[in-house]
């Protein structure tokens, strides 16, 4: 009982935590957005905007909730909780730290593509139940969208696998190692592949630009959500911005290291002499480092890049990303067959990939300086001034 | 407004078969751009017939012109095109001030195609900027519309207003500029062709905005003028008709200045990227224009001698000039009695461009649609007047 009674007081914390966390997202990306777009953003509720999401979250409490005449309401009901409970069931397993996590799942990996697949259910009710044909179009794309883009996922996932031996996300971020050169995004060409597959392919799951096509504001008006009002609609954008922090927490796990703080990952209790407390939350502040930079990233995305076209989008998954994840796959077990693990070749591989990613950002960064130079950055400012 | 009953004469009747469905896009609809329906026929995602529907932003402005002395008209006209208004203004001073044999001092002129440029250039950042938007692109839209803000400040200092201008007068303009205007507008034209160069590194080099764009809704140069399409759309098809060169008015004959064709640069003469293309090479010849009337502009009188009562002697008559969205004509009848015409008929570029809708949007994919209808820049008050 008493176990229960925990269980249940933890899992309610763990979910206030990452509501909280994926609304402050909804104010970090209005920030970004409006300093790309040279303007301000939110500013007025706290300190520079901070508690903008709770003032928007009593707002849409305020609002009548609105159910329309010919909608199916059981289902227009239910539909953005199936939403959000898909999108943060997928948190379960996922290891913020050694300690901090929900549930050590041996198949870890198992329950976050079947829990990631379980939103299309909540995505295709409320198209239907909105009985509005728009919606009804968004909710179709969404279902295509989200099975199609499962695949390349699936197969970033599965050469994650190989590599580690394991499905415990767990045991995966204990294969990787605090150093850029052991984590598995530059262990070898097919793993670098694999994180690219996986990570496009979650942008597609998550909707996001440039895969946004069931909510296309242009086209569908507003999607599935079209005839959504309130607490209702909030929830579908709670479940939208936790997904990133589940992407964000996904490719780290997977790909960067998780939170590997430069001591060795253990399972079990740590060397004496160690604090263990510092190292949990030294590695939680790193885990958390690194999913908000790759929540950063997919904002960045979105708000530089337009929207593909349906056929577009399936041919991307179903041409290119699905036969180069097969092929990767087939390339992962024939190079871990005839290249062990720290030969010469492997660490070469290692140390060249590592480098070409750190001369890609340093490049990126010159041009960035090089094209302001050009601008003069007076673009950003008032010419007559 | 379109009733049931003229949609079933209008649209060839088959019945909707099982696969299609009745999809009733605007007139509010973000895409449509003001107040224009679109009735589509859908298969899926694509568009097996369609029909456009205009006036729901008629203001009978032809019917108050009939009730009205000459020169309180010309606030109307600004309300033709409201994005650019100057344009409208000129062309209804032309047309009247040629058929009265009105005398017009050099720097009015001038300071006419000034404005006129300036709006031409204010009305082609909405109409790229609106095309990013609608195919996905939001900040390259802010971007453009940050730097229209800057030509409205101008549009400011220049007229009094930041839009519907109400700036030109038969005979002269309403108002000098102060001298610090021609320094601004300098310093204005340096920054926007550095902006321009940002711009398309940052959306018309961008390889999904291209994907999105090139192919789509090809109209060829015959097509084109089947469909009496003017400005940039029929440039866009490869027919260098501009009025400015072809029938000059003002002081265009001085001016040097090359005609943007489209060329198919990436795809095919004719498709939506070539309307967009146009209009950014337009861009940069109307800066060259403006950077030409700035250095021959002269001190001198702005308004001449006009009779009070302006009776324009019986007949009719049509005069042209090319509006950033087309040829802007303006046919005027006159009973040579009263000093209010006796009908006056306006003929713009966007009714034009909504001729071509039903015919084109047939195959294309509701995304499609939705770029082929903003690469033609359809300004909805312009279509219905």
């Amino acid at each position: 009982m008493i176990n229960l009674i925990y269980m249940f007081v933890f899992s309610l914390v763990y979910l206030l935590l990452l509501a909280l966390t994926a609304g402050i997202l909804t104010y970090v990306e209005r920030r970004i957005a409006g300093r790309m777009q040279s303007r301000i953003g939110p500013n007025r509720v706290g300190i520079q905007g901070i508690l903008q999401f709770i003032a928007d979250l009593i707002k849409g409490v305020q609002k009548e909730d609105i159910i329309p005449a010919d909608a199916y309401a059981f289902l227009f009901k239910i539909a953005p909780y199936l939403v959000f409970m898909g999108v943060f069931l997928t948190l379960v397993p996922i290891p913020f730290g050694a300690y901090t996590l929900m549930e050590d799942l041996d198949v870890g990996i198992y329950y976050v593509l079947a829990m990631a697949s379980y939103v299309v259910i909540g995505l295709m009710i409320g198209g239907w139940a909105s009985n509005n044909k728009w919606s009804l179009l968004g909710g179709m794309r969404s279902a295509a969208q989200k099975i199609s883009y499962e695949i390349p996922a699936a197969l970033g996932v599965f050469i994650v696998v190989i590599m580690s031996g394991s499905m415990n996300f767990q045991k995966i971020v204990a294969a990787q190692g605090a150093s850029p050169v052991d984590w598995f995004v530059f262990r070898n060409p097919f793993t670098f592949i694999a994180f690219n597959l996986f990570f496009i392919a979650s942008l597609a799951e998550g909707n996001r630009v440039p895969f946004d096509i069931p909510e296309a504001e242009s086209e569908l008006v507003s999607g599935y959500n079209t005839e959504y009002s309130g607490m209702r609609f909030l929830f579908f954008f709670l479940a939208e911005w936790g997904n990133l922090v589940v992407i964000g927490a996904l490719v780290t796990c997977m790909f960067f290291g998780g939170g590997s703080f430069w001591y060795e990952w253990k399972i079990s209790i740590p060397a004496p002499g160690r604090d263990p407390i510092v190292f949990e939350v030294l590695g939680f502040l790193w885990f958390l480092f690194k999913t908000f930079f790759f929540v950063f990233v997919i904002i960045w995305i979105r708000w530089t890049l337009p929207r593909l076209r349906i056929d577009q989008l399936m041919d991307i998954c179903w041409k290119y990303m699905v036969p180069i994840g097969l092929i990767s796959s087939l390339g992962i077990v024939i190079w871990m067959y005839f290249i062990p693990e720290n030969s010469t070749i492997d660490r070469i591989v290692r140390l060249t990939l590592t480098s070409l990613g750190a001369i890609t950002v340093l490049y990126f960064k010159y041009r960035v300086y090089k094209n302001l130079k050009i601008t003069k950055a007076t673009i950003y400012a008032n010419p007559f001034v | 407004m379109i009733t049931e009953n003229d949609l079933q004469s209008r649209v060839e009747i088959t019945p909707i078969n099982g696969s299609e469905i009745e999809i009733n896009m605007g007139p509010h609809h973000p895409s449509t751009h003001g107040v224009i329906r679109f009735i589509l026929f859908l298969d899926g995602e694509i568009v097996v017939r369609a029909v456009a529907d205009v006036g729901y932003l008629h203001r009978s402005i032809e019917k108050i012109a009939e009730n009205l002395p000459y020169p309180m008209f010309m606030p109307y006209t600004d309300r033709v095109d409201y994005v650019a208004a100057i344009n409208c203004n000129l062309g209804y001073a032309l047309a009247v001030e040629s058929l009265a044999g009105l005398e017009v001092p050099e720097r009015a002129t001038w300071l006419r195609m000034i404005g006129a440029e300036l709006n031409r250039i204010n009305s082609h950042l909405i109409a790229v900027g609106a095309l990013a938007m609608d195919v996905g692109a939001t900040t390259p839209f802010v971007h453009a519309i940050r730097e229209r803000e800057y030509i409205l400040d101008l549009l400011e200092i220049l007229t009094g207003t930041r839009m519907n201008n109400n700036y030109v007068r038969f005979g002269g303009v309403c108002q000098d500029v102060p001298e610090d205007f021609f320094k601004k507008t300098e310093k204005f034209l340096d920054h926007f062709v550095l902006f321009l160069g940002e711009f398309n590194r940052l959306l018309t080099t961008n390889k999904i905005f291209l994907e999105r764009l090139i192919n789509v809704g090809i109209l060829t140069g015959d097509q084109a003028l089947g469909f009496s399409f003017s400005g940039p759309n029929l440039r866009a098809s490869g027919v260098g008709h501009d009025l400015r060169r072809i029938d000059p008015y003002c002081f265009y004959s001085d001016m040097e200045f090359s005609v943007p064709v489209g060329s198919g640069v990436k795809g095919t003469t004719g498709d939506s990227f070539d309307r967009f293309i146009v209009r950014i090479d337009e861009m940069l010849e109307s800066v060259k224009i403006l950077r030409q009337i700035m250095s021959k502009i002269k001190e001198g009188p702005i308004q001449s001698k006009i009779p009070r009562k302006i009776v324009l002697p019986a007949g009719e008559s049509y005069h042209r000039s090319e509006a950033p969205r087309g040829e802007l004509g303006f046919h005027i009848v006159s009973d040579g009695k009263s000093n209010m015409p006796y009908r006056i008929k306006i003929r713009t570029g966007s009714f034009a461009a909504m001729t071509s809708l039903s015919e084109l949007f047939k195959g294309m994919m509701v995304a499609d649609v939705v770029a082929y209808f903003a690469s033609l820049d359809v300004v909805a008050p312009e279509v219905d007047r």
